[in-house]
């Protein structure tokens, strides 16, 4: 193959002159960090609520999270995605108002809430899982020593059943990361779109997409350093795996 | 003190317990034994409404357990309970296990609660382990911990739910020297065990069990001596025989 | 209040079926090879030969590390070229749909790879020592004892993964091919009636992954698991 490999591209200047590729690449990557952390965030709270509401003996309220579950669940990301920023708006009273602000915050709230309704239902998942992992006799325990069920969820079941799952999550925050690049699709320039937008201007599409390759795997390797020290500070000392 | 009336209780089709009735006086100590099976860890749930049951009423120092108007966290907190599997909270340290009810349950403030909890804490004599988690201690330690934190709460009678069952055989008598103690000093005790040493020890009367109903229900001296029923001469002699 | 109009729909059913081919397909491939590499890469990873299993660990770790999207992007730019370097193919072919199935073959591979690896790693190790002590080989400790075990204890996680694959597919709208999503969407905007066609496509997705997932849980449970 005859390619003409010419890494010093990043270095030239974009066409409006304002910036160089490499810039266009940063601000990709920071959009990226911006939208999945605020995604995150929202899922991990929306996530925490599902979950226990999975878990507690109160018929309706267990029913509602399990549909809210399997709903966001069984349909593509991508569609999901579609829908929040092209049907909503359309269809909900508060539309009109939300079209009018600026495209590019339309863009990342849509992306912003997508991802946060999309992973929370994971969180949801993994939250379940692990107080069901507890044995049954630790909400017998809080219960027995007079606390009401919500507080036998604050201060026992909850905080033990995060110590479980704190692996699991590791792996949802790292797929929100991956999964905020299905936001280029609606135009939102973060790391994806950037590395496209590169190929399309500069015609190198191997340097382009080498280098938000990497990006992407420097991500990767920040977000498990961090959940790495988060998985050591909370580790219960001598308590061995649930199961 | 406790007074259990007719209680009956059903998984689906199946009957756990089969009308239920007995006392526990104020001071008394009762042991509750019975094979597997029998419906006596379901019996002692009852007591403190852990386990709900369809018939009968449950009264705790005038309280009805079965009226839905009764604060169940309020009684509870009255309630000391002790479990086979320790149910110490993972993740919080022996002191933190020893206040959290304290302080979120009973309204105590932090000092008190700690003074309160250490000071048991000596007498189950684990001072040295307060700032440890549960992971770090053997089983009978644990056990001790539950029960200082059982007792923390200021109890009007303890419930023990073969507190004995979980233990390594050298730890049994480590557990059994507290409850022991804590019967001399007079507190209302329920307890199912298979201890037969303890329950001679320091037993006022002995229930026993079978197949969801009471089949005995005796003074101490009775039940040993000369037990009525075939099948609690069976389950005695087995028992007593390893 | 936005005015619902269905009946572009109806019309469209063919051309939507279509799609829903194209999907199922690169469905389907994918899961088959994926299952195969994946399985290799498992061995591999499990191998006590070094190069191997480096060699496993460092592709499953580079593929789970980056989004799907990007790996689509890829395949469609290098499966082209090398198709045409190396069976000379006339530059107007369309790969696209070539390029889809191997960008999920190999992407998916990783997945499975993950769970065939925990599979084979659920049973016990007593089982390994016995089937020596009888006598096998290696190959034949795997292939009679232990992967008959271990695919049995991963079935659900497999095909739950198919759905998350079937889910996936829906990504190729990268690359403008026509699978059902993509059709979904083209016939709302020839119409006018985006609206309508994604919330069609929505529930169609729905109601085919809820189903199967629904199924996979019952065979799960019907598992004695």
């Amino acid at each position: 193959m005859n390619y003409n490999w010419n890494w010093g591209i990043f270095l030239a200047q974009v066409p409006t002159g304002e910036t160089t590729y490499l810039g266009w690449l940063l601000s990709g990557l920071q959009m990226t960090v911006m939208l999945s952390l605020s995604a995150w965030v929202l899922a991990l709270a929306l996530g925490s609520i599902v979950g226990v509401l999975r878990t507690v003996p109160v018929k309706w309220l267990a029913g509602f999270a399990a549909a809210y579950v399997e709903l966001f669940r069984n349909i593509p990301l991508l569609v999901q995605l579609f829908i929040w920023y092209f049907v909503l708006p359309e269809i909900l009273p508060g539309g009109t108002a939300f079209k009018q602000i600026n495209p590019v915050a339309q863009q990342f709230l849509a992306s912003m809430v997508c991802l946060a309704f999309f992973t929370s239902a994971r969180v949801a998942e993994q939250v379940r899982a692990g107080i069901n992992s507890l044995p049954r006799g630790q909400k017998n325990a809080g219960l027995a020593l007079g606390f009401t069920l919500p507080q036998t969820y604050r201060h026992v079941m909850v905080p033990m059943a995060f110590r479980i799952i704190v692996p699991p999550l590791t792996s949802e925050f790292l797929n929100i990361f991956k999964n905020s690049a299905v936001c280029s699709t609606i135009g939102l320039l973060e790391l994806a779109a950037q590395g496209r937008q590169l190929v399309d201007y500069t015609a190198q599409a191997y340097e382009s997409f080498i280098a938000v390759t990497v990006l992407y795997l420097l991500i990767n390797m920040v977000v498990m350093a961090v959940m790495r020290q988060v998985e050591k500070r909370t580790r219960v000392p001598g308590y061995i795996g649930a199961k | 003190m406790i007074s259990i009336k007719n209680v009956s209780k059903w998984y689906g089709a199946f009957q756990v317990l089969k009308d239920c009735s007995t006392e526990i006086q104020k001071g008394e100590v009762v042991v509750v034994c019975g094979p597997s099976g029998s419906g006596k860890s379901t019996l002692i749930k009852c007591v403190n409404a852990l386990e709900p049951f369809q018939q009968g009423d449950i009264v705790v120092n005038g309280i009805s357990v079965a009226d839905a108007k009764t604060n169940l966290p309020r009684l509870r907190a009255r309630v000391g309970m002790v479990f086979q599997h320790f149910e110490l909270f993972p993740h919080m340290t022996i002191t933190e296990n020893l206040t959290i009810a304290q302080t979120k349950v009973l309204g105590r403030s932090k000092e008190e609660a700690t003074q309160k909890g250490l000071k048991l804490l000596d007498r189950v004599g684990l001072k040295a382990h307060a700032d440890k988690y549960p992971g770090q201690l053997s089983g009978g330690q644990q056990q001790r911990v539950a029960i200082a934190r059982a007792l923390s709460m200021d109890p009007i009678c303890m419930l023990f739910d073969e507190p004995t069952s979980a233990l390594d055989p050298e730890m049994i008598n480590e557990v059994l020297d507290v409850m022991v103690e804590l019967a001399h000093e007079g507190m209302t005790m329920m307890v199912v065990t298979h201890e037969m040493g303890f329950a001679r020890k320091v037993a006022h009367r002995v229930i026993f069990m079978d197949q969801g109903r009471i089949v005995e229900d005796a003074k101490k001296e009775e039940f040993f001596g000369t037990p009525r029923s075939e099948r609690a001469q069976l389950f005695l002699s087995k028992i007593l025989h390893h | 209040m936005y005015e619902y109009d269905w009946s572009s729909i109806p019309g469209a059913l063919p051309y939507l079926w279509e799609g829903m081919k194209v999907s199922l397909e690169i469905t389907f491939v994918a899961i088959v090879a994926g299952i195969v590499w994946g399985t290799l890469l498992a061995m591999m990873r499990l191998s006590n030969l070094g190069p191997l299993s480096w060699f496993a660990a460092g592709y499953v770790n580079l593929f789970r590390s980056v989004p799907l999207v990007m790996v689509l992007l890829w395949f469609f730019l290098i499966v082209p070229q090398f198709l045409r370097a190396v069976l000379g193919l006339d530059p107007t072919t369309d790969t696209r749909l070539a390029s889809a199935m191997v960008g999920f073959a190999l992407f998916e591979a990783a997945y499975y790879s993950e769970i065939i690896r925990a599979g084979i790693q659920s049973v016990p190790k007593g089982q390994v020592a016995a089937a020596y002590a009888l006598g096998m080989t290696y190959g034949q400790a795997m292939r009679l004892v232990i992967l008959p075990q271990a695919f049995r204890n991963m079935v659900p996680l497999l095909l739950t993964q198919a759905i998350i694959l079937f889910q996936d597919t829906s990504l190729v709208y990268v690359s403008a091919l026509a699978d059902f999503f993509g059709a979904a969407y083209k016939v709302g905007e020839r119409d006018g009636r985006l609206v309508e066609l994604l919330l069609f496509a929505g529930a169609v997705y729905f109601v085919i992954c809820y189903s199967a997932s629904y199924v996979v849980k019952r065979l799960h449970q019907g598992n004695g698991s």
